[in-house]
């Protein structure tokens, strides 16, 4: 196969035309690999990354906050996505037709809307936050450019105000800001996820392209409330607070067992739901964060304190004059009694006999006393903002001083601090510690306050409050046991007790034999006429105790007690009954 | 030696067929994959929501209302309460 053998095949060419060709062909070739070389190799960073910015995307997993329930998993606070109305600025465009119809879809009249798309701002802003699902079909299906939708979590409390305290609320950022939201706020929050994808032309995700870094949810949370008992303490105090128009109060249900605050209820109250409108005043966990002079409730720690030294015997006579002086403070008694026993002491709430048995003491004694029984110090439940309360060093106490710390002056408490002392009686002498969270039995050490024998018989003291001749007559509660102390402060106006406001209280325990709950009351300044401890803290105690225990199903210790005492028989009770 | 290249070229274009097979199967269950992640979520977020109903119309206060409003329910009087004390199981 020879071509120069083949004259037919043999071409005369001039060599410059084969040149040219050749030369031409090779230009081009050139312009074509210094092209491919430039976008390859010097500019395939650029490109690649203008493909990629197509094709790939990052997407933010969101991290879902977690829930918060009561120890039964009643649900307490709860994230689900809303969606919320975004405006940009830059690209808004609406005509007038449309802007009457966004109007009315999202219920506002027309000039509100244009104010509130009026904004100057760079970037967005949030036109509606957040819209209801109706509403945001609807606008999606305006299509309106420069209107957005975007999905974000919203914190719910279906429990509403009733453990609003307790729970607390988190800010549109979804950091807890009060209560439980913020204590536990490392915890309830996750953290985000990221994941890069690849996408087809559709939309549609083809591939990840790093492995998926999930999102961590937030823990959810058991609390230690009882829904059912916290509805029953804060529907009892609300009604407490109007019928003796009282400027606030708390109530506070612990289980002397556990030290689980059971239920924590304050007024006035807000609507964790309703961010508009918030003021601190109705916000604030008055029974933790609050601290007053506690008045008589600290009298069984006097008697404790006495019973302890081993001078006196819960049936020791002393001599109780209607005035005492101390120094040149004048103590007097309501109800003077020329003699009385260390029982009858607590039992009539005598002023004179606090303070000869507090006298009969040193100032350090009875500091230690108070200071082992938590107070001055943080009562530990882990509440943000708790109040310590103020208990003075023992050496700068005057005697006058010491006097009136025997009824309860001179030192401040808050009502958690006060009742989870009170434990001390409840727990034969052990205080457990407080906690807002469910626990199991186990995992919990108490404190040894008292000996077991003191504390019973301070117990036994503070039962005889509720019976004939106390002064807690209307805490008592049909087929139980009743263990008790009330309290009736003045309270301090511009450093004077002022003669007519009282911050009236009631600390108790029942079943006395075996106590299982301690409720602890306050309310602040009752201007209804009434204003003894045991006449307006009484009976929210009484109440409340009543229907927590039938609530624990716990067996009555005093069940004869129960017909007895049957005071709420009303009209409609006859016809119910039925035949039974 | 021809007979081989026959039978290695059969060979690859049935693995070239293969691979396609493969990549498109992998493609289909990643976009099922895909659709079964997103439909999870939404069941997620529909039992929060769900959750949150529940518990809104379990408020202790509605419930207390509606059966002391609608159904005429009381607490029975003390004098109406027997209390049974259990006695140990034989």
């Amino acid at each position: 196969m020879n071509y120069h053998s083949k004259k037919l095949l043999k071409l005369n060419l001039a060599t410059w035309r084969m040149a040219t060709v050749g030369s031409l062909l090779l230009a081009g070739l050139t312009v074509v690999a210094a092209r491919a070389f430039y976008l390859q190799g010097l500019n395939t960073d650029y490109l690649q990354g203008k493909g990629d910015a197509v094709a790939n995307r990052n997407l933010t997993l969101p991290a879902q906050r977690g829930q918060v329930t009561d120890r039964h998993g009643q649900l307490l606070a709860i994230s689900t996505p809303v969606e919320s109305l975004w405006a940009r600025p830059a690209e808004l465009k609406l005509t007038a037709a449309q802007k009457a119809q966004l109007a009315k879809v999202l219920g506002v009249s027309a000039s509100d809307l244009s104010k509130r798309l009026a904004r100057k701002t760079r970037g967005e802003f949030s036109v509606q936050r957040p819209v209801t699902p109706e509403q945001a079909v609807k606008i999606a299906a305006m299509g309106v450019p420069g209107l957005h939708l975007r999905r974000e979590f919203r914190r719910y409390y279906p429990a509403g105000e009733v453990a609003a305290h307790v729970v607390g609320f988190t800010n549109v950022d979804d950091l807890g800001q009060e209560g439980v939201e913020r204590a536990y706020q490392d915890w309830l929050a996750g953290r985000e996820g990221q994941r890069r994808i690849q996408r087809d032309r559709r939309g549609n995700t083809i591939r990840d392209l790093a492995p998926i870094k999930t999102a961590q949810l937030g823990g959810n949370l058991a609390l230690a409330l009882d829904l059912k008992i916290q509805y029953l303490a804060h529907r009892e105090l609300a009604a407490a607070i109007k019928t003796h128009k009282a400027k606030g109060g708390s109530v506070v249900v612990l289980d002397a067992k556990t030290g689980e605050i059971l239920a924590l209820a304050n007024q006035p109250i807000f609507n964790p739901n309703n961010r508009r409108n918030y003021q601190p005043g109705p916000m604030r966990n008055r029974a933790v964060i609050d601290t007053f002079e506690p008045g008589s409730t600290i009298k069984p720690f006097v008697a404790a304190a006495v019973l302890e030294r081993g001078l006196l015997h819960p049936g020791s006579v002393i001599d109780t004059p209607e005035t005492w002086r101390v120094g040149a403070k004048l103590v007097r008694d309501v109800h003077p009694h020329p003699q009385m026993t260390v029982s009858e002491i607590i039992q009539k709430s005598s002023n004179v006999g606090a303070v000869k048995l507090a006298m009969s003491l040193t100032p350090q004694q009875y500091w230690d006393v108070l200071h082992r029984s938590g107070f001055g110090q943080l009562p530990g439940s882990g509440f943000p903002g708790e109040s310590a309360g103020r208990l003075r060093d023992a050496a700068s106490w005057k005697p006058v001083e010491h006097a009136t710390m025997a009824y309860g002056y001179g030192l401040s408490v808050s009502l958690l601090q006060l009742s989870r002392a009170y434990m001390a009686f409840a727990n034969d002498g052990e205080v457990m510690p407080l906690s807002f969270l469910k626990r199991e039995p186990q995992e919990i050490a108490g404190v040894r306050v008292f000996s077991p024998a003191v504390a019973r018989e301070v117990r036994a003291m503070m039962e005889s409050v509720t019976q004939e001749g106390g002064t807690g007559l209307r805490t008592r509660v049909p087929g139980y046991r009743v263990a008790g102390k009330t309290g009736t402060a003045h309270k301090l106006v511009d450093g004077r007790y002022a003669p007519d406001r009282y911050l009236s209280s009631f600390v108790g325990m029942a079943p006395a034999s075996n106590p299982r709950l301690i409720i602890g009351v306050v309310i602040d300044e009752p201007s209804g006429g009434v204003y003894y401890g045991g006449s307006v803290a009484g009976p929210v105690f009484a109440q409340v105790m009543a229907a927590s225990l039938r609530q624990l199903a716990l067996p009555p210790d005093a069940p004869e007690t129960a017909t007895r005492m049957t005071h709420n028989t009303q009209p409609a009770v006859a016809r119910a009954g039925g035949g039974a | 030696m021809s007979r081989l290249n026959v039978v290695l070229l059969l060979l690859l274009i049935a693995c070239a067929l293969a691979l396609i097979q493969s990549q498109h199967r992998s493609r289909t269950y990643f976009v099922e994959l895909e659709r079964l992640k997103k439909q999870a979520h939404m069941l997620d977020e529909q039992w929060g929501q769900l959750q949150l109903e529940q518990s809104t119309w379990a408020n202790p206060a509605r419930v207390d209302t509606l059966a002391r409003t609608r159904l005429g329910l009381i607490a029975p009087p003390n004098d109406r309460v027997r209390i049974e004390t259990l006695t140990a199981a034989p």
